[in-house]
């Protein structure tokens, strides 16, 4: 139950999922928000030391996702061709996104050689300005990179719901129970 | 005779020195960085922040009658540098310099008043954040003569003061935040 099947998904792997999709969004919408506060806020200084702290502890867990996700078998795409190779495409996309978010948020903060400090619990070393104006290009970067992943993901809620109501496979279902992928869906049973 | 070539070559070098205190062209040592544009501003009332401007770039002319000397400075208002690039990201965002949209500062001066002393009143026009103000600088200058490697060599200093309000820069840092102190060191090397 904890590890993928061909047809399903194992607790690890959709814990991993849901954590993650909460998280970003999270992430997402701290970002947005802490942009702008007030000097006064008494955010100021609080949120991005939260949003740096809960981005690189899900860079460690996406490390491990990604891990994971190589050593167990991957459930067998459903839909048409067309369908798979796009999903395949996502995912692969989801995957390039989540680094190189990870990536940009930390050269930000590390350009003047500064540690990052998570929850202080432990410091993230700097390794140093890579280029010139780092904190502003990786900045930029990284907000472009944050809306193309939630912009990515709602596809991919989209596309998750089209098999559930359109396909009226187990796409969707099997992402919330491993159980679920035990049962044949119609498709399944039509090839 | 020893005596009378050594008053000799003195009195050379004195009038020879007087010949280069004439009116020249100078261009600012940014390559030696013997010029600095620093910066300080209140912190909450209770400390000062201290930074400059890393790339700019100038020159001024030097008269025998001081008030027909004239100074022209362009600064690059992306090269703010407080010593964390945190907040020099933040500096150069469009809550403070917007650096896209205002690339450079600049300084032309529109008259020297003379106090004596080595002191003088620079009076001239500056473009920040895309607002043109007249500001006068409280200037002295520090010394002039021969650099050891041949070159010809005068300093400055001067110390103003700016409203950010008056250029149009009203992020809120707190009510002991609204000026900021600039003093700038100048040599110039002659042409």
């Amino acid at each position: 139950m904890l590890k993928n099947s061909n047809s399903g998904y194992g607790w690890v792997s959709i814990t991993l999922h849901w954590l993650t999709a909460l998280t970003v969004i999270g992430l997402f919408a701290v970002g947005y928000w802490m942009v702008d506060l007030n000097y006064y806020s008494e955010w100021y200084q609080t949120a991005p030391h939260y949003h740096k702290s809960v981005g690189l502890l899900l860079a460690a867990v996406t490390l491990f996702r990604l891990a994971w996700k190589i050593q167990q078998p991957s459930p067998q795409l459903l839909g048409a061709r067309w369908e798979k190779h796009l999903a395949k495409l996502g995912h692969i996309a989801f995957y390039i996104l989540l680094f190189s978010l990870f990536m940009s948020g930390y050269l930000i903060s590390t350009a003047d050689g500064r540690s990052i400090e998570v929850f202080n619990w432990f410091s993230v070393p700097s390794m140093g300005e890579w280029i010139a104006n780092q904190e502003d290009i990786a900045g930029e970067i990284h907000e472009w990179l944050a809306y193309s992943i939630i912009g990515l993901a709602l596809l991919h809620a989209l596309a998750a719901l089209k098999h559930h109501v359109i396909n009226k496979d187990n796409t969707l279902v099997r992402m919330l129970s491993p159980s679920t992928s035990q049962q044949p869906t119609l498709n399944e049973e039509k090839e | 005779m020893k005596t009378t070539l050594t008053s000799l070559t003195l009195a050379l070098g004195l009038s020879f020195a007087t010949i280069n205190a004439q009116a020249a062209d100078y261009a600012i040592d940014t390559k030696g960085a013997h010029a600095s544009i620093n910066f300080k501003i209140q912190h909450l009332g209770y400390s000062w922040l201290v930074g400059r401007f890393n790339q700019f770039d100038g020159e001024f002319s030097l008269e025998d009658d001081m008030s027909k000397s004239a100074v022209s400075v362009t600064i690059d208002t992306s090269s703010i540098d407080s010593n964390h690039a945190e907040r020099d990201k933040h500096l150069r965002g469009d809550d403070f310099l917007n650096v896209d949209k205002f690339p450079e500062a600049t300084f032309k001066s529109t008259k020297v008043v003379p106090k004596g002393d080595g002191k003088f009143d620079l009076h001239g026009e500056l473009t920040l954040h895309g607002v043109t103000k007249s500001i006068v600088i409280d200037a002295y200058k520090i010394g002039e003569g021969k650099d050891p490697w041949g070159g010809y060599r005068a300093g400055f200093m001067g110390s103003t003061k700016l409203k950010l309000a008056d250029y149009g820069i009203t992020y809120n840092l707190g009510p002991a935040s609204t000026h900021v102190d600039m003093e700038l060191h100048v040599e110039g090397v002659r042409k």
